[in-house]
């Protein structure tokens, strides 16, 4: 261990192929005879694959035989293998702080492929950078948080109540909050699930009656979250129930908001009565089967337009099954689909599609350029394979309208400082790798407020987020990250500079004294702080100015 | 008392995520593989989409 500023800095570097990605464009013998000349620099190692089990090991094993403490990676980004090469570190008993990255895959042999000799100098300045930061780099520690072993679920619908029965059976206490006046969300309007070909009231009812039977879960109908406060393990969250507002501690929070159904206004004569969209046409089908003897449904209504780009995926199979509905309801029906591209992934899907063909449903491709035109009723649509326009009877005219992101999406994204996407769901923390989780850490995402789901994996993702969110709540106590700010109280001039670009509300003004004052639990490490501070009294542990200032300065060496 | 550790067959991307959320939440899991290393498919893909991130 270091912390002895006398004592002689001796850096190791360990310099990442990433098989071909950082290999394959620059000349890596190159940065390795080079890394060898920079100060404090005593051991060089180049890796196939620094974060492969033999990489990691190479670094464990170096520290001691080398006496190393300072470890530089160049390879690709910290965000995804910070973490990794720390806790190799850490396991060889040197501070993970006292490690540094140099990202030359994503900031230089990705941007310049072409270029291998610009590239591989550009990539020594950066390792040079880093070794620079590495040598000016201090111990730092973590700061240990107990945690409530509670959860807050945000919307009642079928992911949420999985989210909560689940949890409710791991033994944590969760207050599962809905909106409406009971649980079940979109599946309070649906008919007929398939392929388990069920009653979606079934579906409910069994798991509503489960839920009311746990008593480790509070449902809260009628109810909204109006305010979060806090950090991971310890939130503090108000639930407005009708007129009364309650604040409850969780440790961890999951949106599970759900979706809604765009209504079509002003879209293919849509009027609620002969044309109609699918949930409208669900309840329809809950009542019995509509006298329509011709049914028209249109696809990709409103979706996959320059309005809003994306498929919501479920449509295409909702269609197909209320094919299936209303030709065994009565096989005389004829039912027509006119679609653009039929997305039926999966055996069981599939297999819906072809029973639908079966049963006699016929399906007409159209061109988006050359939209259908529902008039009294019939339909017109230009046939692409005939090369001619055909009119189809209709009486009843169903039109496929995607889910679109909740009106209330943004108050809670706003609420929990949790991000949405451009159509407005919810926008997890990695598309691959963190699916359920966001950036926040204890905030988890289930269900159609991500996308459109089907029921199953709405499920799945409720359960999936129970999951990940029972990694905090089975924890005794957190650590922080160790790179946290902190101002200066000799030369803070309380001008609230860094209180005005805090994301996370961590920087309070102290009135008696007249200087900010950092929570370092609520401090994310981000340095808006350390930036704006026009006395330099904000300072960001591990990008101190001086370790900064040692960077730029080897940025512009020659 | 009933064990606590959970067996996982297969070290795919499924297998490895399940047995580290379980390795998160203190329990002890028991990776198992056919293969000399663990991966599976995703071991053999280069970049992936969308974010361009190397798979290994």
């Amino acid at each position: 261990m270091t912390g002895n500023q006398k004592e002689e800095i001796r850096i190791g570097v360990f310099i990442c192929d990433c098989g071909s990605n950082i290999a394959g464009y620059l000349t890596m013998q190159e940065l390795v005879d080079y890394a060898r000349t920079l100060p404090n620099v005593v051991f060089v190692q180049e890796n196939l694959y620094t974060c492969s089990e033999s990489g990691i090991n190479e670094i464990k094993q170096a520290i001691p035989t080398h006496n190393l403490n300072r470890v530089v990676v160049a390879s690709c980004t910290p965000r995804t293998h910070e973490p990794l090469f720390q806790s190799a570190c850490e396991e060889a008993a040197l501070n993970p702080y006292l490690f540094e990255m140099a990202n030359i895959r994503d900031q230089c042999s990705w941007v310049h492929m072409r270029e291998r000799e610009k590239g591989t100098e550009r990539a020594k300045h950066q390792i040079a950078m880093a070794v620079a930061k590495a040598a000016r780099l201090r111990e730092l520690s973590r700061i240990e948080l107990g945690i409530s072993h509670r959860a807050v679920v945000i919307g009642g619908g079928i992911s949420g109540m999985s989210a909560a029965m689940a949890l409710g059976n791991m033994g944590y206490e969760v207050d599962l909050v809905e909106k409406q006046e009971k649980l079940g969300g979109l599946l309070n309007s649906l008919n007929i699930v398939l392929p388990a070909n069920e009653p979606s009231s079934r579906l409910l009812h069994d798991l509503a009656a489960r839920i009311s039977a746990n008593d480790k879960i509070i449902v809260h109908t009628s109810s909204e979250v109006t305010k979060a406060e806090g950090y991971v393990g310890n939130y503090v969250v108000t639930i407005r129930e009708k007129s009364a507002e309650n604040r409850v501690k969780a440790g961890v929070i999951i949106v599970a908001i759900g979706a809604r159904a765009l209504k079509p206004e002003g879209l293919f004569g849509y009027n609620g009565k002969s044309v109609i969209t699918h949930l409208e046409l669900e309840a329809l089908l809950k009542q019995g089967a509509p006298a329509a003897k011709n049914v028209v449904i249109v696809q990709c209504v409103g979706s996959r337009c320059a309005e809003r780009t994306y498929c919501s995926r479920i449509c295409c199979m909702t269609a197909v099954k209320n094919s299936i509905l209303l030709k065994e309801a009565d096989s005389r029906n004829k039912v027509t689909i006119l679609y653009r591209d039929m997305m039926m992934y999966g055996v069981e899907n599939e297999d819906m599609f072809r029973k639908s063909k079966e049963l006699g449903v016929r399906y007409v491709a159209y061109d988006p350029a050359k939209l259908p035109q529902v008039g009294e009723d019939f339909v017109k649509v230009y046939h692409q394979r005939m090369g001619k326009e055909i009119s189809i009877p209709a009486e009843l005219v169903v039109l496929s309208t995607p889910l679109v992101a909740q009106e209330d999406a943004a108050n809670v994204s706003s609420m929990l400082k949790v991000p949405l996407n451009e159509n407005g769901f919810f926008l997890e923390g990695h598309v691959k790798l963190k699916p359920l989780d966001f950036a926040t850490d204890g905030v988890y995402l289930c269900g159609s407020a991500r996308f459109p789901a089907t029921i199953r994996e709405a499920v799945s993702q409720g359960l999936g987020a129970a999951s990940r969110a029972a990694i905090v709540l089975s924890k005794e106590a957190l650590f922080t990250s160790g790179i946290v700010a902190d101002i200066n109280t000799e030369t803070c001039c309380g001008c609230l500079g860094c209180v005005d670009v805090c994301p996370y509300g961590a920087i309070r003004f102290v009135e008696e004294k007249e200087i900010c004052q950092v929570n370092k639990v609520l401090c994310k490490g981000c340095g808006g702080c350390a930036a704006t501070c026009p006395s330099e009294s904000a300072k960001l542990d591990g990008f101190s100015s001086e370790q900064i200032y040692a960077q730029i300065e080897q940025a512009f060496a020659s | 008392m009933a064990s606590k550790d959970v067996l996982i067959i297969g070290g795919g991307i499924a297998g490895m995520q399940a047995a580290l959320d379980l390795g998160d939440m203190g329990l002890q899991a028991h990776l198992v593989e056919k293969n000399p290393s663990i991966g599976g498919k995703m071991a053999q893909l280069d970049k992936t989409f969308p974010t361009n991130d190397c798979t290994i």
